[in-house]
């Protein structure tokens, strides 16, 4: 279940260029944390390494530890596709598979695991899931209908009921609500709250009302001046870094006098 | 009585009619329309050139196999075999090249370093450039004797699988040595087309799977091969139609018999293409007007084809 991420003085490169330098921190398991941070500022780089998604990017590579409770990520013996199991992610854009319907959709990644999925298991995985990405009661009378028919808003819970299919302790959002509209948020925010019950889960966002709405612990990333990698320069409970931040740059972003 | 509905007499603004938009318009449509003229020209000129043999012919020309129409007095010949032979050497060519051509598009999309994949690509267009008399010396002059002991070897392991049943033809000239260099031929276009449409694979959707822990092979199956399926099965189309169509090196490879036969390593067989070209130049009486009868078939064989091709690639396409 929910696991605790340990990051040490983590580095990430896309080739020579440094894109984040030496992030280190701790995300608790059960707990919603939010980054936040202008473009560009390696938030979502640094969110990517955390599963090892990062290298299907060619000339990626990181230095520096990732603990996932006791197990190195990043260990020699370790699967990367063994990590993207554990630690599951949803994207900026809904991406369900066009060519599938929106069971076979739930079941996907439950399949690569577990090839010998009888019928009767199947099914309760599809309606467990989907139950638990609050879609269930939307789409149960049309299972077999395409995944990509569905609205922007359930496509993207079928994105999240797809990860939750395969049973992860950790869940990844990459700014999962920035392609929808307001009523869709909302759903979707509602959903992280009950999902926080059983995963560790991490959210980047652009919108700061949707990181003090969701989010337990914000972590601030900026970049330490053009060109120049990205950093963390602040990570602390959601209350006190939006009411009273430690530092000057965090304040800034926050009350948006910010370049 | 007429009302003025202001929203039937409005005015429309039309645009100004600029002359270089509506030469090009119109030389547009004229190529599109030019294509049907084409296409119903030539079916009619294969329906009436043909009309007079079958009306004279005296054996049914969709059931028999025999081919006596070199003569002015009762001709007789059939189609069967031809058609049989056509269906049958494209088939296994199809069967051979597309699963190759999946793996080397693969291949150049998702394994290669990107040098290689270059070079590779070059080469395999390169394929599609060769003349088909070249195939065809090079499939009479060195691949059927390379596969002459290969058939005998089938023959003597895996005989009792009808497909192979002998006696093997002692020159390898049989029809699946013509359906191994049509495979070849049609490699290009079924590579060609199943690349292109892996390349054009969102990004989203191979990430989305590898997100779910998915491995590469997992992942092309997952979301590559899915999404880039009526991309192969145009380009597989397009081989199919270039391979019932083949003609010269079918007609130098194949020594050729007008009887069905499913024995692909004995000689025999003969395609419609190959029969046309090695009969025309000798016929006499009936002679000609009975091949385009056979052209004819063969035309109506390629449509029915890509018909069939268009209704599997949109038959499910509310699911791409």
């Amino acid at each position: 279940m929910a696991k605790r991420i340990d990051v040490s003085g983590l580095h990430v490169y896309y080739g020579d260029f440094l894109a984040v330098e030496d992030v280190s921190m701790t995300i608790e398991p059960r707990s919603v944390t939010a980054f936040i941070g202008s473009s560009g500022c390696g938030k979502s780089t640094f969110l990517r390494t955390l599963n090892r998604m990062h290298e299907v990017t060619p000339g990626a590579r990181v230095q520096g530890k990732v603990l996932l409770d006791d197990q190195d990520v990043y260990g020699s013996e370790v699967d990367p596709v063994a990590v993207r199991r554990e630690v599951g992610m949803v994207f900026q854009r809904p991406n369900p598979f066009p060519t599938m319907s929106i069971y076979d959709n739930v079941i996907a990644g439950a399949k690569l695991n577990n090839q010998r999925l009888n019928k009767s298991a199947a099914d309760d995985l599809v309606e467990r899931s989907l139950r638990g990405a609050n879609l269930w009661e939307e789409v149960k009378d049309r299972l077999g209908r395409p995944g990509a028919g569905l609205s922007g808003g359930q496509q993207q819970r079928l994105c999240i009921a797809r990860a939750i299919a395969v049973e992860p302790s950790v869940l990844l959002m990459d700014e999962p609500c920035s392609a929808l509209d307001p009523i869709s948020t909302l759903a979707i925010e509602d959903l992280i709250s009950e999902l926080k019950e059983n995963y560790t889960i991490v959210i980047v966002t652009h919108n700061m009302q949707q990181a003090a709405r969701v989010s337990d612990v914000t972590a601030f990333f900026n970049l330490a001046g053009t060109g120049k990698p990205g950093k963390l320069i602040e990570m602390g409970e959601t209350n006190k870094i939006f009411t009273k931040p430690e530092k000057k740059e965090t304040e800034n972003y926050i009350t948006g006098r910010f370049g | 009585m007429t009302t003025t509905d202001p929203s039937t007499t409005a005015h429309v603004p039309r645009g100004k009619r600029r002359i270089g938009d509506v030469v090009f318009a119109n030389s547009a449509r004229g190529s599109g329309i030019l294509i049907l003229v084409i296409l119903a020209g030539v079916a009619a000129f294969l329906v009436a050139q043909s009309f007079d043999s079958l009306t004279a012919n005296t054996a049914n020309f969709l059931t028999t196999s025999e081919w006596d129409a070199n003569t002015r007095e009762a001709p007789a010949f059939g189609v069967l075999a031809l058609a049989f032979g056509t269906v049958l050497g494209a088939a296994i060519a199809l069967v051979l090249a597309t699963p190759v051509a999946i793996g080397i598009a693969l291949f150049i999309v998702y394994y290669a370093p990107r040098r290689i994949a270059a070079v590779l690509g070059y080469l395999v267009d390169l394929l599609a450039a060769i003349p088909s008399v070249v195939y065809g010396l090079w499939g009479i002059g060195w691949l059927v004797v390379q596969l002459a002991p290969f058939y005998t070897w089938l023959e003597t392991y895996f005989g009792w699988f009808p497909l192979f049943a002998g006696p093997v033809s002692t020159t390898g000239r049989t029809m699946l040595s013509a359906g191994i260099v049509l495979a070849v031929m049609i490699l290009p276009i079924i590579t060609a087309m199943s690349r292109d449409v892996f390349l054009q694979v969102p990004q989203s959707h191979r990430e989305a799977a590898l997100a779910l822990g998915a491995t590469r092979w997992e992942m092309i199956r997952m979301a590559v091969i899915p999404f880039g399926r009526p991309g192969i099965i145009g380009g597989a189309m397009l081989g199919l139609g270039r391979a019932l169509g083949e003609t010269m090196a079918v007609a130098m490879i194949l020594s050729p018999s007008l009887v069905v036969s499913w024995f692909l390593l004995q000689s025999g067989n003969q395609t419609i293409a190959a029969h046309i070209a090695l009969q025309y130049p000798e016929a006499t009486g009936y002679g000609v007007s009975a091949l385009i009868a056979a052209g004819l078939v063969l035309f109506a064989i390629t449509l029915l084809v890509n018909m069939a091709a268009r209704f599997v690639v949109s038959r499910r396409k509310e699911f791409a």
